[in-house]
């Protein structure tokens, strides 16, 4: 063999990158992933909640429940109130998810506070949304407490002593510090494997197949050639967010590009093989698109971004340790905001680097045994 | 002359369309397999519930007090102490992602207690901000708690002036998969109704043999008939299927009555099917087919529905789309009906909205279904 | 004249994006109790108009009526309409199919079973009701697609492409048994790329590229050119040569190798040129022979190409060696029970052209894969230029120029990025790439498309591009898989001219087709018949084996094929 970058190996990744950049679907599969994450994933995707409307039975009509509505109704995250007089009214109300919250003021709860009895404002969620609710529960706590606090009966401290809590890395707690990080990895994820899951089976489908096969190419050089543009297509679009990044969300960038980059390529190659197996497989475009679906969902919702991997069984905890975003998820979320360093970074790499030669010598070995 | 509707000829191709479906492992395969998986994920991989927090101690003190405090995060239920040191090696862990937060209980934490006070510091992961804001909130509960329990040893405490009672409707738990398993479920008749649906017929189309049947005198309102029926019907096994399972593994509860289970369902999948329709009319290729059925009802279905993410909380303009996806109107329903009940005062008007849809879809797929091959 | 079932007249079709008319001008009748042939290769209109009058497609100009109405606007269940895909439900039964159509052409329950009984009859499907459609042969499928379109006796029947692609056995039952049904009155249109049929036809329209070349009887054509088909005897060593010097000849517009003759068309009003002049002794002799339809349509064409291949001219001469370029040793494969091939061999000499004739799924192209390495044979072996294909390293590859069934290209790369690809592909480097590019673009005319997508550009050069970058490495064995396959004749004449060529240079052919004239171009060729090899030799023994030595190739093969069911049903 002569050198191993010949004319065959130029031949076949000049072709599979032009057969990306030419085919319509292939260009749709690259323009509009990005599109749509970066318009509806940042902003979308929010596990924040915003904008709530929170429904208010006051009975009282003292001091105190006005300090609290008040309160209430200046909170960022708090759209609106809407006043009720009656339980049926706020059954209503939470029933047809009009408000998510309905806090509840006795005829005596500003007579209780000042006397020091202990007042209670009851407070009813809608639990249909639980994840919302809780965090809304949580506001409200803080603003009770808030008011508790400035309640001037007290003489000792209710209770002594307190919490002092500090955010690092994102200090003001920005939600789009977690979502665009977690968005370089579902990104390139997800251009990627469309593109890789998709180049086998379409040669198959469009009769190329045994053109290829019966001209004097390696296996090796087929599946390198078929994996660069998936790779460079991730770089690309991961490249891009980075850009993109410092001019429209601002969030930092801590660590070293240089730990960066190789990570992703290892991250790109894992789920390029995942792709490629997918693709091997396939006998159509149709299958390989349902196959990479069946797959990509599970990879993004086990990456820890949909979801924190912490809270899930432990059987599904094993399974996405096969998962290279979710070891990709922690590379870049601490690169972004953490500056983690090498080791760590290391750590987190070598399973990818593991899964994509697993899944690249398997691969390899069905493009050979599946020859017919 | 030709073009009304004649019994015959429907139960002839009902026939045709349900021998299909029986026999092609590739739509079983979509209207039951990956359904499941998908409840699978939701029901298993995706948990949104207060989680058990894996943190680090840096026990400063070691006073009686200190010792009592660090002793409660250990055996607290919220938190895993996996790791207790100094803060500068725990911070690395933190960096590393293996730890969410740091508590920190300083030097000099007992002679405060002593005097009646008693500051911690906690340090969170503000990388994931709920789970930072969880920690920050049940670390200073926690703490509250065990001041409010010593001091009431000693009987120097009082309730503080007002406190918060909080009751959760419908799901005093708090368990995210009583949500998202529902959702899930409006996910999986998104995929029979208009994924695999706008597949059969582009397949038809592709195989050549919607050209044999146009050329014969069959109608074009029995053609599409023939095609929203079986797929109707299957769509509704494979969410009796999911709702079966929902409640008996899943244990999400089931509130509502199964007939406005029923009900619900048949007017999402007017919609659905109707896009489902247009689609592939529209592509007339199995391939595209499936990319807009994907882009166009899945992802709205997951992402912009409200299934997964709050409506309210995202921007204004995306709001506005959410209006557009049908699956928002069906979202809500579902929750209702397994986990508060019947209650048609929020059901009717979300049905209106669906049934809508459903005549807008199907004349536009009705415009786009012509007797001739462009 | 009985009043026509249906008609078209002055009929024109432009579908957006495309340059040229789809269908220009065309006029025609379909008269009650006639064959009316609609000829021409693909992408000559053949299609857009049969659907046209089924009321698939709107005419831009022009109008189609059919039993005095629109087209659009007619009684369609009087109409038998069979797509060229035969239209079938592949995961329904025989049955299952015939009742589909049945109910939706409104056959009265009452005739049911009787229409049902006397097609399955007819077709001779009956042991087969119960089997789904995907699971039948393709000769089957095309009769059971024959059967739903006739399942109620319609008054027109509209045929698009019946017999591509069957065995010429099954090809005449199917024409027969048409033709027993036009004979009740029904106005059959019969549409082909297949010329020798359209001679069968009552009346037939010839298109060529959306164009009306020829409407009436065949017949009428074929006088036209009669005294201008000559067959010439020649010897079996030098035919190839002869023929280019005959194709070089100005009197000469057309030529075929037949076995150990050729067969020659003159030009109008022109003289033969002398048997010496072409190099053969004096005393050969100039025989007149009757024209065909293909001569016919050669000459409506304005003739063949030349003699001489420039492709030929530029490629290097193979090293004559004594070994075999080709070895085929009782290859046999099975999926599952089903067996694909049984027993092939056969051995071809450097410098021959070796034909694997057949229907398709006899298991030509199941042979043809395991000689390239594409299938591991389940027993046997092969051997291409003395390597075995499937063990041997990926460099031994490099000996082979592969042009694969169908197009295969990639076609959405431009016409020279696919060349580029290829010339990659066999390891050229940077100057003799560009050398055999441009070669390739300058014998193969393909500048006008250089830039794009292989996939829009027409058939014929589709399949000038497949070859010329199967030859960009100059390899010294050359497999072509039905090479010609729908191209019109000219394009077909200029590949065999191609291939004579190359042969002479040394090259090794391997070439499958179901057009059985071309198999008169072989040095030898194999017969294959349900999965084994019925009869091996030259064209002219394999005639001779079918018992008749100056018949048509396609009527040799049926006899060989009928005396192999015979013998497979005494077994």
């Amino acid at each position: 063999m002569t050198s191993i970058f010949g004319p065959r190996l130029a031949a076949i990744i000049v072709k599979e990158l032009w057969l990306v950049l030419r085919d319509p679907r292939a260009r749709i599969s690259l323009i509009l992933p990005p599109f749509i994450q970066l318009f509806v994933f940042a902003y979308a995707s929010t596990l924040e909640v915003k904008n709530v409307t929170i429904g208010v039975l006051d009975r009282d009509g003292g001091q105190w429940s006005h300090e609290i509505i008040q309160r209430v109704a200046g909170s960022p995250s708090v759209r609106g109130i809407v006043r009720f007089d009656a339980d049926a009214a706020v059954a209503d109300a939470i029933n047809t998810q009009r408000v998510i919250a309905v806090l509840r003021f006795d005829s005596h709860f500003s007579a209780d506070v000042s006397a020091g009895r202990g007042a209670v404002v009851g407070a009813v969620f809608d639990g249909r949304k639980s994840n919302a609710a809780q965090i809304v529960d949580g506001y409200v706590d803080r603003i009770v407490a808030g008011v508790s606090a400035d309640v001037h009966v007290a003489r000792p401290p209710p209770v002594p002593g307190s919490t002092d809590v500090t955010y690092w890395f994102n200090p003001n707690l920005d939600y789009l510090w977690f979502t665009i990080p977690s968005l370089v990895v579902i990104i390139s994820l997800a251009s990627s494997t469309s593109v890789v899951s998709q180049s086998v089976a379409r040669e198959k489908e469009m009769g190329t197949y045994d053109q290829l096969m019966v001209s004097p190419f390696r296996v090796w050089e087929i599946l390198v050639g078929k994996m660069v543009p998936p790779v460079l297509i991730g770089m690309a679009n991961a490249t891009l967010y980075l850009v993109v990044n410092p001019f429209v969300f601002g969030v930092p960038f801590r660590g070293s590009l240089l730990l960066f980059y190789p990570s992703l390529i290892v991250f790109l190659l894992a789920m390029t093989g995942i792709g490629m197996l997918v693709s091997v497989v396939s006998n159509t475009q149709q299958q390989a698109f349902l196959g990479m679906f069946a797959l990509t969902v599970p990879a993004f919702l086990l990456s820890g971004y949909a979801a924190p991997i912490d809270n899930i069984p432990p059987f599904l905890q094993l399974v996405a340790e096969a998962n290279p975003a979710k070891h990709f998820q922690i590379v870049t979320e601490g690169l972004f905001l953490k500056g983690m360093p090498a080791a760590d970074v290391f750590t987190n790499t070598w399973p990818m680097a593991v899964i994509a030669v697993v899944t690249i010598a398997v691969a390899s070995y069905l493009f050979r045994s599946r020859l017919e | 002359m030709s073009d009304k509707f004649n019994p015959r000829r429907f139960g002839a191709m009902l026939v045709k369309e349900s021998l299909q479906i029986v026999r092609d492992p590739s739509t079983l395969l979509i209207a039951f397999v990956l359904p499941m998986l998908l409840l699978f994920m939701f029901g298993y991989g995706v948990n949104f519930d207060t989680p058990r927090s894996r943190i680090g101690l840096s026990l400063q003190d070691n006073s009686e007090a200190a010792k009592s405090l660090a002793g409660s995060f250990q055996s607290s239920r919220w938190f895993d102490v996996v790791e207790t040191g100094a803060v500068s090696q725990l911070s690395s862990e933190m960096v590393a992602g293996r730890i969410r937060g740091i508590i920190v209980i300083p030097h000099g934490f007992g002679r405060q207690v002593a005097w009646g006070s008693g500051d911690i510091q906690v340090l969170t992961d503000g990388s994931m901000p709920n789970t930072a804001s969880f920690i920050g909130a049940y670390a200073e509960g926690l703490r509250a708690t065990w001041a409010g329990a010593r001091a009431g040893d000693r009987g120097t405490t009082r309730p503080p002036p007002i406190r918060t009672a909080a009751r959760f409707w419908f799901n005093p738990e708090l368990k995210s998969r009583y949500f998202l398993v529902p959702g899930s479920i409006a996910a999986v008749m998104t995929i029979v109704g208009t994924l695999l649906t706008s597949l059969v017929i582009a397949r038809e189309w592709e195989r050549g043999t919607l050209e044999a049947i146009m050329a014969t005198p069959v109608g074009m309102i029995e053609l599409i008939a023939t095609k929203v029926v079986p797929y109707f019907l299957l769509a509704l096994v494979s969410m009796t299927l999911c709702s079966v399972l929902a409640i008996t593994v899943f244990g999400v509860p089931f509130r509502g009555s199964p007939l406005a289970l029923l009900v619900i369902s048949s007017t999402f999948l007017f919609p659905a099917l109707g896009q489902g329709l247009w689609i592939s009319a529209a592509t007339k290729n199995q391939f595209v087919a499936s990319q807009v059925a994907l882009v166009s009802g899945l992802l709205p279905t997951l992402l912009l529905s409200g299934f997964i993410f709050e409506i309210n909380s995202m921007p204004k303009p995306i709001q506005a789309i959410t209006y557009l996806v049908p699956s928002r109107y069906l979202i809500p329903q579902m929750q209702t009906v397994f986990i508060a009940g019947d209650d048609w005062s929020l059901f009717l008007p979300n049905m209106v909205m669906l049934i809508g849809f459903g005549f807008l879809f199907f004349f536009l797929a009705v415009r786009a279904t012509k007797r001739r091959i462009a | 004249m009985a009043d026509a079932v249906a008609s078209v007249h002055g009929l024109t079709k432009r579908f957006s994006g495309q340059e040229k008319a789809a269908l220009d001008k065309i006029s025609m009748d379909i008269e009650p109790g006639k064959m009316t042939g609609l000829v021409g290769p693909d992408g000559a209109g053949k299609t857009t108009l049969i659907r046209i009058l089924a009321g698939l497609i709107d005419p831009d100009a022009g109008e189609a009526t059919v039993f005095g109405r629109a087209a659009t606007a007619t009684d369609r269940s009087m109409i038998g309409y069979m797509p060229q895909r035969f239209g079938l439900y592949e995961d329904l039964s025989v049955i299952e199919n015939l009742r589909l159509y049945a109910d939706l052409r409104g056959l009265p329950p009452a005739d049911r079973q009787a229409s049902f009984d006397r097609l399955l009859d007819f077709t001779d499907l009956k042991r087969f009701t119960d089997r789904l459609a995907g699971k039948l042969s393709g000769g089957m499928k095309q009769k059971l697609g024959l059967a739903c379109a006739m399942v109620r006796a319609p008054k027109l029947l509209l045929l698009d492409e019946p017999s591509v692609g069957v065995d010429p056995l099954s090809r005449r039952e199917l024409w027969q048994m048409v033709k027993d049904l036009a004979g009740d009155g029904i106005g059959v249109l019969w549409s082909t790329a297949y010329l020798d049929e359209a001679e069968k036809c009552d009346t037939v329209t010839l298109l060529s590229e959306g164009k009306g070349l020829y409407a009436g009887p065949p017949q009428a054509l074929t006088d036209k050119i009669c005294n201008r088909v000559l067959r010439l005897a020649v010897p079996s060593e030098g035919r190839r040569v002869i023929l280019q010097r005959a194709l070089d000849d100005p009197a000469i517009i057309d030529g075929t190798v037949q076995g150990d003759a050729l067969r020659l068309m003159l030009k109008a009003n022109t003289a033969p040129p002398t048997p010496q002049s072409l190099g053969l002794k004096s005393g050969s002799l100039f025989e007149t022979v009757q024209p065909r339809f293909e001569d016919a349509f050669i000459d409506l064409l304005g003739g063949g190409p030349s003699g001489t291949s420039q492709l030929a001219e530029h490629y290097r001469k193979i090293a004559a060696t004594d070994a075999p370029a080709i070895v085929a040793d009782g290859l046999s494969r099975r999926f599952g029970d089903f067996t694909a091939a049984d027993l092939v061999s056969f051995s071809v000499p450097r410098g021959q052209i070796f034909g694997l004739l057949g229907p398709n799924g006899a298991g030509k192209s199941t042979t043809f894969k395991m000689l390239c390495g594409l299938l591991t044979p389940s027993e046997g072996r092969g051997s291409v230029a003395g390597f075995d294909l499937h063990s041997a390293k990926a460099d031994a590859r490099q000996s082979l120029g592969y042009m694969a069934q169908k197009f295969s290209l990639y076609g959405d790369l431009s016409v020279r990025q696919n060349l580029n690809f290829f010339a990659g592909a066999y390891g050229l480097k940077n100057g003799d790439a560009r050398e055999a590019i441009e070669r390739s673009i300058e014998i193969f005319h393909l500048h006008r498309y250089l830039k794009e997508n292989a996939s829009t550009m027409p058939l014929g050069f589709k399949q000038r591009l497949a070859l010329a970058c199967a030859v960009l490495h100059q390899p010294p064995v050359l497999f072509l898989d039905e090479p010609t396959s729908g191209v019109d004749p000219i394009v077909r004449r200029e590949f065999w001219t191609h291939i004579n060529g190359l042969v002479e240079k040394g090259v090794t052919v391997l070439v499958t087709t179901h057009f059985m004239d071309e198999a008169e171009y072989c040095d030898r060729a194999t017969l294959i018949y349900r999965a084994r090899q019925i009869a091996t030799g030259t064209p002219d023994e394999l005639k001779a084996l079918a018992g008749k030595a100056d018949a048509k190739m396609e009527d040799a093969f049926i006899a060989l094929i009928k005396a192999s069911n015979l013998q497979r049903e005494a077994a």
